[in-house]
């Protein structure tokens, strides 16, 4: 906390921290009134004379229940659920075991190995597409989850890794030391001392890589093709502008309740989550 | 019933040699201590007995069995670190279950030990606690009740005091001792505070640069250091060294330089008798010098300056200038002594060290 007048914590504490919430919820906020403004506000001009852009007085579902009725909104939510799980699931166990090898084991180029696998975190997806799409052609996976679910741990294991290593690197070693001499094997010792105590950053790295998939945009594109394969942001940004018409309602609405999900992880998590980021096991 | 036996054991991290042809021989309900500077190597024999570091050469036998190659958790033995490594997520009673129920021990059995052994240590109503609601001291107990319950064959200790702040230290020093009298479990203990070694020790270890410099009872290193090394680890102040130049006269020999003469008792004499014409290193503690009384030989006492005085309360500590070098002597509390004041020395010949200035050994 800022110490001294009041003054000085108006300054440098109170009106930052408000202009950084309001920019920072400002976008979530126009996605709520763009989704209940009805269509005839939506698209007056600017110079109306009852142009009214931050708020609305005649608030409407009507773009919500369309995206729910005349879209397949539903089924893309469900596909975006079921692909960004199971991603996560896979990229988490893998993320996990490698993570440890690589903060715990002694073994020949386990620093550059753990190097590398950041790099290929780094490769660009936009680049990587193109080879990827020639493979899931090759093994008939296009247009189906497995195309996602298979291709979206290309990124988020070396994320996971390395975000794992990390925090495994936080915890002391005589924890897992002690556990041996106690009668643990290594096995054992990770599963029944390592893994517990990593539980905020395991959280934390399934927040991420579960968010990162939801989001997830340009391999969803370019690997599936029927609307009923769909996930959120490509359904969504595909269905909902046709030619030059933006749905602008349905689009926001789309936005927001595709967003909620990912909202209720974070909420939920936060705690551990806030935990792994600023400080690790207390000896 | 438990020897420890290390035959020439070594250590060789990629570019250091950390443990070089160690040789011990530790007896059944013997509690030794390895002592030295930090890098010794004292505690990577330790972990090498633990099996926590490979073996480069040698071997470890803990009653005639070699366990080179066994797991940690195959040797029987227990360890308490310097950090505790209580395992956080656990209750107090579970740290200490852990190592029961990873050998299957049936439930009456864990409960009943851990018990015992919460009783021993005065820390049964901890028992439902998570390691971060206890202070530093009840931590070291629940390192050591976890130790304790599985009646190893073998403790190790690695500095596990050195996280405690001073009083508790002397306290959980006690402690040790006792618990150690009580059990009987031979124990093996890394240490580089000098006290708790020569407090604790049956026989201590002194290692420097990875070599053992000498193994003895804790008084026997004391008072018979087998180099200058081990002279000026142990004690505290430590001991006063001075270069000094071997002389025969008359029949006696005599060591001296700018600020001191000194004639060596007749029991070195026959040692320094090679060293005539050569530099030597004296070596004498504080405790063995007094303020010079008319009844002292004046051949054994020397002028020096007060340069500082630190009054203890038991004794107090003069740190003197002998011509250009200084030493600390400690006297009696009664001396009156001020800052600059030249008074004179005696040292008492029984408690004289003379050690070779190459090799650094005891003469």
């Amino acid at each position: 906390m800022i110490e001294g007048a009041s003054w000085r914590r108006w300054v440098f504490f109170y009106i930052p921290l408000t202009a950084f919430i309001v920019a920072l919820l400002f976008p979530f906020y126009w996605m709520l009134v763009t989704t209940v403004r009805p269509d005839g506000e939506l698209y007056r001009p600017w110079n109306a004379p009852n142009y009214t852009p931050f708020w609305t007085m005649h608030p409407t579902l009507e773009h919500i229940k369309d995206l729910l009725t005349e879209t397949l909104f539903g089924t893309w939510m469900f596909n975006t659920m079921v692909i960004s799980i199971a991603a996560t699931a896979i990229s988490l166990f893998c993320g996990l075991l490698a993570g440890y090898a690589l903060s715990r084991l002694k073994f020949p180029f386990a620093g550059s190995l753990g190097t590398m696998i950041f790099i290929t975190y780094l490769v660009p997806q936009t680049l990587l597409f193109i080879p990827l799409a020639d493979i899931i052609r090759n093994f008939r996976l296009g247009d189906s989850p497995w195309a996602l679910i298979l291709t979206y741990p290309t990124f988020l294991i070396p994320f996971c890794t390395w975000l794992m290593m990390g925090y495994f690197k936080s915890i002391p070693k005589e924890l897992e030391e002690c556990a041996r001499i106690d009668g643990a094997t290594r096995w054992r010792a990770m599963v029944y001392i390592i893994f517990p105590i990593a539980v905020p950053g395991i959280l934390s790295a399934g927040i991420f890589a579960f968010t990162l998939s939801w989001n997830e945009f340009i391999y969803a594109l370019v690997f599936l093709s029927s609307p009923d394969q769909k996930t959120v942001p490509v359904g969504v940004t595909s269905e909902l502008v046709r030619g030059d018409v933006f749905y602008w309602g349905e689009l926001m609405a789309g936005a927001l309740l595709g967003s909620i999900p990912v909202a209720f992880v974070y909420s939920f998590f936060v705690e551990h989550y806030v935990a792994s980021l600023t400080g690790s096991v207390k000896g | 019933m438990a020897q420890v036996i290390i035959r020439s054991l070594n250590k060789r991290f990629d570019e250091v040699h950390a443990v070089k042809d160690v040789n011990l021989d530790i007896r059944d309900k013997e509690f030794v201590v390895l002592v030295g500077p930090s890098g010794c190597g004292k505690t990577t024999t330790l972990r090498m007995v633990a099996g926590l570091e490979s073996i480069t050469s040698g071997r470890i036998l803990i009653d005639d069995r070699v366990i080179n190659n066994l797991p940690p958790m195959d040797r029987d033995i227990a360890m308490v670190f310097q950090n505790y490594a209580l395992y956080p997520h656990m209750s107090v009673y579970d740290n200490m279950a852990f190592g029961l129920r990873m050998r299957k021990f049936d439930r009456d059995d864990i409960a009943r030990r851990v018990q015992e052994a919460a009783e021993i240590l005065g820390i049964h109503e901890l028992l439902r606690r998570k390691p971060r609601q206890l202070s530093g001291g009840q931590r070291q107990r629940v390192a050591l009740g976890r130790a304790i319950v599985r009646h190893p064959q073998v403790f190790l200790f690695d500095e596990p005091l050195s996280n405690l702040d001073a009083k508790l230290r002397v306290q959980m020093r006690v402690e040790l001792k006792k618990l150690h009298d009580r059990l009987g479990t031979t124990a093996i203990y890394v240490t580089h505070d000098q006290v708790e070694a020569m407090t604790l020790g049956d026989r201590v270890v002194v290692m420097k640069d990875g070599f053992v410099q000498q193994v003895g009872e804790p008084l026997e290193l004391y008072n018979e250091p087998a180099n200058r090394f081990v002279a000026g680890f142990l004690g505290s102040p430590s001991m006063n060294f001075a270069t000094v130049k071997v002389s025969q006269d008359n029949g006696a020999i005599w060591a001296a330089n700018a600020g001191m003469q000194i004639k060596a008792p007749p029991e070195c004499s026959a040692r320094l008798g090679r060293y005539v014409g050569q530099e030597v290193t004296l070596g004498i503690r504080p405790e063995d010098l007094h303020v010079a009384s008319p009844a002292d030989p004046p051949e054994l006492g020397f002028d020096v300056v007060v340069e500082v005085v630190e009054r203890l309360g038991s004794e107090i500590l003069l740190d003197v200038a002998v011509g250009s070098a200084t030493m600390v002597a400690s006297v009696e509390p009664s001396i009156r002594a001020n800052i600059h004041d030249r008074i004179r020395l005696a040292l008492n010949p029984e408690r004289l060290h003379f050690f070779d200035m190459q090799s650094e050994a005891a003469i």
